[in-house]
């Protein structure tokens, strides 16, 4: 397990490369996050993100089958283009690949603190968090429900 | 009792304070309480801490309810809603 917040950039094919060294791993995804059009400043809460993502991707594994698994998320100025974020997620097969993955993406996003100013021509703002975020997340829980009786 | 505070993003800027040791008032052992606390102080901070909804709180670098006790030396951070990703 690989956990990084940093101000550098990032090589998604050598993240994805480095996770398909095991013979016992058959599917490797991934989902990268991008700048949309506006300039921005990431501010984080150094150690708590760290910890944080470490608790997700712990959920993520006790809930899939992961085999490995890449977080990256990078902080400081950005501009549009610019990779913010990166998981990539290592399994036997596409389907716990997939869904940890997308799990893990989801809580990052409404629980590892991380804030985004945006540099917009009337001036810089910070973005406000998306009630839609909250629902993406809040799917898993729904999802697994049924599961914590059994 | 002693706790760091620190606080991020838009509230690190309406403050004008990232962050400060204080010493808590005898009876402010909750979350609430250093909420209360700080709204108490006017200005800015009257502001910030009246909408409680819009105040994430950690204890010790982990997500806590307004009902989370503090204990000496904890590291009490507060924030907006969390926008990464």
């Amino acid at each position: 397990m690989k956990i990084s917040v940093q101000r550098e950039d990032f090589d998604i094919g050598a993240e994805m490369r480095a996770l398909s060294r095991d013979p016992k791993v058959g599917a490797v995804a991934s989902f990268a996050g991008v700048v949309r059009e506006v300039p921005m400043t990431l501010e984080h809460y150094p150690g708590m993100t760290e910890r944080e993502i470490g608790r997700i991707v712990e959920e993520a594994r006790s809930r899939w089958q992961v085999m490995d698994c890449t977080v990256i998320h990078r902080y400081g100025e950005l501009k549009p283009t610019d990779q913010i974020v990166l998981v990539v997620v290592a399994s036997a097969h596409r389907g716990d690949a997939f869904a940890a993955c997308e799990f893990i993406m989801d809580y990052l996003k409404t629980r590892a603190p991380f804030w985004k100013k945006e540099q917009t021509a009337d001036g810089a703002r910070w973005v406000e968090a998306r009630a839609s975020d909250d629902l993406a997340a809040d799917r898993w829980t729904e999802k697994t429900e049924p599961r914590r009786g059994g | 009792m002693k706790v760091k505070l620190l606080f991020f993003a838009g509230l690190r800027e309406q403050l004008g304070n990232a962050g400060e040791e204080i010493e808590l008032p005898a009876g402010v052992t909750t979350l609430a309480g250093i909420h209360e606390h700080l709204r108490a102080r006017g200005g800015n901070y009257e502001k910030v801490f009246s909408g409680r909804a819009l105040v994430r709180m950690a204890v010790n670098q982990e997500m806590a309810q307004p009902t989370a006790q503090v204990r000496s030396g904890d590291e009490i951070a507060f924030f907006p809603p969390v926008t990464g990703g």
